[in-house]
């Protein structure tokens, strides 16, 4: 690495062009929604600016507080379910035989690299009530049905009564837990494999039983992969518009559709942009603490 | 004298036995295989389940009624859908030409210089990566509106471009982390100048890389759709977002159909890139 | 020393990894409270044994005895033995206390006896006073006592040491040399240790385990190791050696005589049978270097200075014969002086004692 000053020339062609272009077409945009999110919504629903804070306070009034509070609910719970599911399967990859290891990390990938859009929308084929799922539990609930006439039983389960399981909040958790459940194997995975298999052969040898190695041993010297896993997981699913978009009901709506709305049909920007602001904020803080979190872990060497 | 030890009194054929699991094997254990069979079904359900019912003959029901290439037909019939395809791939082209080329010169500017406020300047890079997609679709909207331009394919194509670039940046940058400077080095030494040097020396070395950004970035393109419906006016509608209406008036197997084709294209791209990659990088280590 | 009574017994024990055969059809016996040793070059089989003695790996064929029950299915936390792994592997995230009382902590010991057991531990290894202290504050020296204490505080009946010294600066180890085989000896368990240095296997064991590819060549004390080894392999891993190639032209009362290039016709006492083409081979510290004629009886000949390598304490010297055979000699250096007692093109002669021959026949 060689200091700037020595080639002044081929360090300005190198990094002007692309900056130029960062700065006109993203960050000037985002200095824009910043301005507004001061601003008022005029009569006819353009934006005038102005220099108050009434948007950011309108975000604490409860219709939208609450609409912000399930979303972070939401996130959570898509996070906890995440780590549930993905843990063993890091766990799974990261120990299978070499020869099938990288197979298996192709397969947890493989549905990420399809689009969003159609990942998100597969579900509704699946939880709709004439749905994948209600009619997998309805094929179930017949065959107990005849089993139980067959012994001469009355008919104890009654009609069969499809799951509303679409356009609502698990709908949401659903599609958000399906979406984002590579974000949190990958890097528990990614830990797991570099961690020395040592210290889990001296725990087993010490006498420690599978779930009192895991517990005490394997989990605390792979949480940066774990915490970097929840924390992306918990930011990508907080900042989600899609899924609750296509997956949601009007009762599930999450924070980037509020944003969205504001935008759209409700013509109030300068609303949006605190928003969408806060939305970043929160974000943010996140990721400074994911790095401060890096920071104090990284000396402990593994 | 030296002590060999004795075999057994009891000459007995030592016990041969099936592979027992080893303590740290854990994926040879039951229920830990059926953990990881249930997680890749439930991966792979919907979307196998989605293109599979693209064939199905028969608009709602999800029982099976036979194979038909008819809704395949009836999407490439459909009009609107084929201009957003054509609208996808002119942005697709163009914004991955112009996101590679900046990206790349991002890239090798990072990992070469070093300059004041450069871990700075490094987090606002990375930033069009980190922030939520709904942020920057709306401030590309109110950009384009404050600056009176009409939104279409030049709106949408400027801002893939911006979120694209420092996805390549980081691509070239851990390309170039694995380049011996000394092959530069060496190359001046022998008398080449600073721009024979690059472009016979770096740049091959670089070419993998800059395929893999090229292809990042074309999926990306591709695929987007939250900073696309922001930023695409009528008669811009890219084929996620027309994918995105067709399916918002009711999931049909035309959806299915445009959708399956969408799939194996980024696929196709994707796992190209990935034999790039792994082609490039053993060719490197042989002649390394 | 042992004291008779086996508490190892591995019987025709055999490893297969698909194709690979890493440790083929092994037997042998180790008594309590010895000090045994495994030892080869890479990939000979010697950590994998180990490894099953632990309980890591499964061996594919044969069984493994530990002090009389058989370890078939028997998983590492309920065997009798513990293992000190070659990386130590003390977990970074618990101070020495925590390191060292786990083991005890995970069995449902009390804590206060936990915590007296771990002071008496960290006495044993001379690391009194480390209890809070992190492993990422600790030499690798340090890390080493961690982990042996840690293991040691379980009072397993054997204790397995997987290259423990490696790690180790040269300076480091011929200290801690000593340090485990006088804990050994306070401790009174069976330690087994895994090395490709002969240096730390002979100096350290009671036994030792000679293996190569798989297979045990020859189990013995270190000086019958050294002084009667049984093939040509262990010969020439242990120790240096001249190897001369010689065909048998008579075997008569205790005595083979053989035609040797180089050394014309010898005679060497050997017990057993000998015939056909064998090797013969004379340690380099059992040869003497005289100016005049050695007495009768011994094996000579001539030969001329063509390299001397001065270590300080001795000089390895080269000396090449008539017929371009060359032969290697460690001389000590027993006098202070700075002027060597042997130049390069000195004429001189080479002798030894018959019986300091090596007849190696396999």
């Amino acid at each position: 690495m060689q200091d700037w000053r020595r080639d002044k020339r081929a360090f300005g062609v190198l990094i002007l062009p692309p900056s130029a272009w960062l700065v006109l077409f993203f960050t000037l945009p985002l200095a824009i929604v910043w301005v507004y999110s001061f601003g008022e919504r005029g009569p006819l629903g353009q934006t005038l600016l102005a220099l108050s804070f009434d948007n950011y306070g309108r975000a604490v009034e409860w219709i939208n507080l609450s609409i912000i509070l399930k979303s972070v609910w939401i996130a959570a719970v898509t996070t906890a379910i995440c780590l549930v599911l993905g843990f063993p399967l890091a766990m799974g990859i990261a120990f299978a035989p070499a020869r099938y290891k990288n197979l298996l990390l192709l397969l947890v990938i493989l549905p990420f690299w399809t689009n969003l859009l159609i990942r998100t929308y597969a579900w509704i084929a699946v939880l709709r009530t004439k749905g994948y799922l209600n009619f997998a539990l309805e094929w179930v609930h017949e065959r107990i049905g005849a089993v139980l006439s067959l012994l001469g039983l009355p008919d104890l389960l009654g009609p069969f009564e499809p799951l509303l399981l679409l356009y609502n909040q698990p709908a949401v958790i659903i599609g958000l837990v399906y979406v984002n459940l590579p974000f949190l194997v990958l890097p528990v995975y990614a830990t797991l494999e570099k961690l020395d298999k040592s210290y889990l052969e001296a725990s087993l040898d010490l006498g420690a039983g599978q779930w009192r190695t895991l517990f005490s041993v394997t989990a605390p010297l792979a949480f940066p992969g774990i915490f970097t896993g929840l924390l992306l997981v918990f930011i990508l699913a907080l900042g989600t518009f899609l899924t609750p978009d296509l997956l949601g009901g009007p009762r599930s709506i999450m924070i980037g559709n509020l944003i969205a709305q504001q935008f759209g049909p409700a013509r109030d920007w300068p609303f949006g942009s605190a928003l969408s602001f806060l939305l970043m904020y929160a974000t943010f803080v996140f990721l400074w603490i994911k790095a401060a979190v890096a920071r104090q872990g990284g000396g402990v060497s593994y | 004298m030296t002590d060999i030890a004795a075999k057994p009194a009891v000459a007995a054929a030592p016990r041969r036995r099936r592979a027992q699991i080893t303590p740290l094997e854990y994926t040879r254990r039951r229920w830990l295989q059926i953990v990881l069979l249930a997680n890749f079904f439930f991966l792979y359900f919907p979307i196998v389940a989605l293109v599979a019912f693209s064939f199905n003959d028969s608009k709602r029901n999800i029982t099976w009624q036979g194979f038909t290439l008819k809704y395949y037909r009836q999407a490439y019939e459909n009009a609107a859908l084929h201009e957003a395809f054509t609208n996808s791939m002119i942005i697709a082209a163009t914004s991955t030409l112009v996101s590679t080329a900046l990206g790349t010169m991002l890239g090798v500017a990072l990992h070469r210089y070093r300059f004041p406020g450069k871990g700075a300047f490094d987090g606002w890079i990375h930033l069009p990566i980190v922030i939520p997609e709904i942020c920057m679709g709306v401030a590309m909207l109110a950009f384009f509106a404050a600056v009176n331009i009409q939104l279409g394919l030049f709106t949408v194509t400027v801002s893939h471009i911006a979120f694209s670039i420092p996805f390549v940046a980081v691509v070239i940058r851990a390309r170039m982390s694995g380049f011996d400077e000394a092959l530069e080095e060496a190359s001046r030494d022998l008398g080449a100048d600073r721009w024979q040097t690059f472009w016979n020396v770096t740049f091959p070395y670089l070419l993998p890389g800059v395929v893999a950004g090229a292809l990042l970035a074309l999926t990306l393109s591709l695929d987007d759709f939250v900073i696309t419906f922001f930023t695409s006016g009528p008669g811009s509608t890219t084929f996620p977002v027309k994918i995105y209406s067709m399916v918002r008036f009711s999931v049909t197997p035309e959806v299915n159909a445009a959708s399956t084709v969408l799939i194996v294209l980024t696929l196709t791209l994707t796992v190209t890139a990935m034999v790039i990659q792994s082609r490039s990088t053993r060719k490197m280590t042989a002649r390394g | 020393m042992g004291n008779g009574k086996t508490i190892i017994s591995i019987r025709q024990v055999t490893k297969r990894f698909g194709p690979v055969v890493a440790v083929d059809d092994a037997s042998l016996d180790i008594a309590a409270g010895e000090f045994f040793a495994l030892l080869g070059p890479s990939g000979c089989g010697k950590t994998t044994l180990l490894r099953m003695l632990a309980g890591f790996e499964n061996p594919t064929e044969g069984d493994i005895i530990i002090d009389g029950k058989a370890m078939d299915g028997v998983d590492p936390n309920w065997r009798p033995v513990n293992m000190v792994f070659q990386s130590y592997a003390v977990f970074p995230h618990m101070t020495v206390a925590r390191n060292v009382g786990y083991g005890l902590r995970v069995t449902g010991v009390r804590t206060e006896e936990i915590r007296d057991r771990v002071r008496d531990a960290l006495a044993l290894v001379k690391m009194e006073g480390y209890e809070e202290r992190m492993p990422d504050q600790l030499s690798g020296g340090q890390r080493q006592r961690v982990a042996l204490a840690r293991a040691l505080i379980k009072r397993p009946k054997v204790l397995l040491l997987d290259e423990p010294l490696s790690a180790l600066d040269a300076k480091l180890r011929e200290a801690m040399r000593l340090e485990l085989v006088r804990l050994q000896q306070s401790v009174g368990i069976t330690f087994v240790i895994v090395t490709h240095d002969q240096d730390e296997a002979l100096s350290m064991a009671n036994r030792i385990a000679v293996m190569d590819q798989g297979k045990v060549r020859q189990i013995a004390p270190p000086a019958e190791l050294y002084e009667f080894p049984n093939s040509r392999f262990v010969a020439g891993f242990i120790g240096k050696m001249n190897l001369f190639a010689g065909r048998v032209v008579g075997v008569t009362g205790g005595r083979v005589q053989l035609e040797v290039r180089g050394l014309d016709r010898i005679a060497v006492p050997h017990a057993g049978p000998a015939s056909g083409e064998i090797g013969i081979a004379i340690r380099p510290e059992k040869i003497r270097i005289d100016r005049d004629a050695p007495a009768d009886g011994r094996i000579s000949l001539r030969g001329r200075v063509t390299e001397v390598a001065y270590y300080g304490d001795e000089s390895h010297v080269f000396l090449e014969n008539a017929t371009g055979v060359t032969i290697t000699a460690n001389v000590p250096n027993e006098a202070r002086t700075t002027t060597p007692s042997i130049a390069i093109g000195d004429e001189l002669w080479l002798s030894w004692e018959p019986a300091d021959t090596l007849v190696l026949t396999t």
